[in-house]
């Protein structure tokens, strides 16, 4: 079954500004899906049809085989959104903000507390669950967003940009627990500017631009596309001048350090025989992607463990106060 | 969704939900919104009641202190159940966290009677105190309580259908306050709080005729003293139609995501 079938949607904004040209996109129950584009593409105008948000122009929305139109209670109840702004009434405390959420729909009180009980554990704010939101940090709304979205247990959970602006181990935190959500049957929908993100995480993307789904297809596909790959090398002598190696783009990055761009027609033994005759030796070799990243993890790691991490506690002035009558 | 409630129970919780979370915002605030109408009506009391009232004498039959009390009552009820709507459903609206809403399976006159049961919760908590604080001053005798009861609540949701509206229209802060300023001050001020229209000229008495206000007022006074200017039935009839109008287009609005859609 689908998890989500869309039809020809269109959505026009007043003022003529056409954001979406009648997207077909389909995504399968239990999938992990990314949905990638630049500014402007229309991932936020689709992400809003989908979870009501907006008012689409033309076209149809079915969730597992809901039409949005025809049952739009019921789609609602499908969906879970982890919205990109921050959207949260910031004198409430955290666990106000879940048990409302569940509130709206239809949880009685007593099950409501249990789920936010157990979302707030799983998402590491149950400590936290009577701080006003206003004092949350960046990281920990985003984690909340997520808790907040999961207390009705929808069957689809759209994710947008749900991991902007947070620090390296609370996102690799967040991937882990998504991987286990999804594992456990929920549909996820991801929407990122982080590729490695969605090339880490989701089996099927579409890429939207200008309004029109230009992409629809497997990550697998997708990367086997990628023409080059770039490798950094420790050489073991200094290297004053570049030699000429065909099929290879050679850079230095200092003077024993070079960065290798290779097309895939190439294999790596190629590489090292090419060096090799013009006398380079190589002490070791590393794919450039996420260097910075891992080390950076296995640092935090080692002096906190794995987890999330426990961010900044205050970011709101104490003496803000409520003051709309 | 093994164990949400379906139909009917779901919708009731949802209800529940904003209707509490409305009164736990104005009981926490309540500096900012029970107690300034308690103590405005307090002066208004000594000032107009007692020390200009003595020498005013009788008006519409009553002692003048008698006379404005329903008036002053209602008008504490008035101004709080809009106040209460318009400032938290904007709120909601400016940060954004109406969208908690709007993506659950609420349905649209849950939304509606959820906030408008906050103000009108909000305005009887603010009619109470004020009628409190006449007792301190005079002796209240209710004539009907049933007209009573009915004609104060059919005004906090008449004037809690007017915030919703305002706020659903509301693109900044000042938005909110323009209708309470230059609509419903001089309105309830008019509206024989103060004065009977008997005094009025003609013309005037006429064009007051026009004045919902007026209807709620006397209404209400009939049911705390068994006098009225106009008579109850027409003002429960007038009350009624606007309520209907009012909920209408907000359901309307809501509907077409006025104000809270793109």
């Amino acid at each position: 079954m689908s998890a989500l079938d869309v039809k020809q949607l269109t959505k026009t904004y007043k003022g003529g500004f056409q954001a979406l040209k009648g997207i077909d996109l389909t995504v399968d129950e239990g999938d992990f899906f990314a949905l990638l584009g630049p500014n402007g593409a229309g991932k936020s105008t689709f992400i809003g049809i989908l979870a009501s948000l907006v008012n689409k122009t033309g076209g149809t929305v079915k969730v597992f085989g809901e039409d949005q139109d025809r049952t739009p209670e019921l789609v609602k109840s499908f969906i879970g959104l982890v919205p990109q702004e921050f959207n949260f009434n910031l004198f409430l405390p955290v666990v106000e903000v879940v048990l409302n959420q569940a509130g709206y729909y239809g949880i009685p009180r007593r099950e409501a507390k249990v789920r936010a009980e157990r979302y707030l554990k799983q998402l590491d704010l149950w400590d936290r669950r009577d701080t006003e939101m206003r004092k949350l940090s960046g990281g920990l709304k985003r984690r909340l967003m997520i808790a907040r979205a999961l207390v009705h247990e929808p069957r689809l959970l759209i994710l947008d940009e749900p991991t902007a602006g947070v620090d390296i181990e609370i996102r690799r935190s967040m991937w882990t627990f998504l991987r286990e959500l999804n594992a456990r049957g929920t549909t996820i929908i991801l929407t990122t500017h982080y590729l490695e993100e969605a090339e880490s995480l989701c089996r099927n993307i579409a890429i939207i631009n200008h309004g029109e789904i230009a992409e629809r297809t497997s990550m697998l596909t997708l990367l086997d596309r990628l023409n080059t790959e770039t490798f950094v090398l420790n050489l073991k002598g200094r290297l004053s001048e570049l030699p000429e190696l065909g099929g290879f783009v050679l850079q230095h990055l200092d003077d024993c350090t070079l960065e290798v761009e290779m097309s895939r027609r190439h294999t790596i033994s190629g590489l090292f025989e090419a060096l090799s005759r013009n006398g380079i030796e190589v002490i070791s070799l590393r794919n450039k992607q996420n260097r910075l990243e891992r080390l950076f993890l296995e640092m935090v790691d080692r002096r906190a463990g794995a987890g999330w991490s426990s961010a900044d506690p205050a970011t709101a002035p104490d003496d803000a106060r409520e003051v709309i009558a | 969704m093994s164990r949400q409630g379906v139909g009917g129970y779901r919708h009731w919780i949802s209800f529940q939900t904003i209707f509490v979370k409305e009164i736990l915002r104005f009981t926490r605030i309540w500096v900012q919104t029970i107690l300034p109408s308690v103590i405005t009506t307090t002066l208004y009391f000594v000032i107009f009641g007692r020390l200009i009232g003595d020498r005013i004498g009788t008006m519409g039959g009553l002692d003048y202190l008698d006379f404005i009390v329903p008036g002053l009552v209602l008008m504490g009820v008035i101004t709080n159940a809009y106040s209460n709507v318009v400032s938290s459903f904007y709120s909601s609206k400016f940060s954004r966290y109406i969208e908690e809403l709007l993506v659950s399976p609420a349905p649209d006159w849950v939304i509606l009677a959820g906030y408008v049961a906050g103000g009108v919760a909000r305005g009887l908590v603010v009619g109470l105190a004020v009628m409190l604080v006449a007792m301190i001053f005079t002796e209240i005798r209710i004539h009907s309580v049933a007209v009573t009861l009915l004609v104060i609540t059919m005004t906090a949701v008449l004037f809690a259908l007017g915030g919703f509206i305002n706020a659903i229209y509301a693109n900044s802060f000042d938005d909110i306050s323009i209708v309470p300023t230059f609509v419903l001050t001089p309105l309830t001020y008019l509206g024989g709080v103060f004065y009977s229209i008997e005094l009025l000229p003609g013309f005037w008495q006429g064009v007051s005729l026009a004045n919902p206000v007026l209807y709620m007022v006397n209404a209400f006074r009939y049911g705390l003293q068994g006098v009225s200017d106009i008579p109850v039935g027409i003002a429960f009839g007038i009350i009624a139609i606007f309520i209907l109008v009012l909920g209408a287009f907000s359901l309307y609005l809501l509907r077409r995501g006025v104000g809270i859609k793109t």
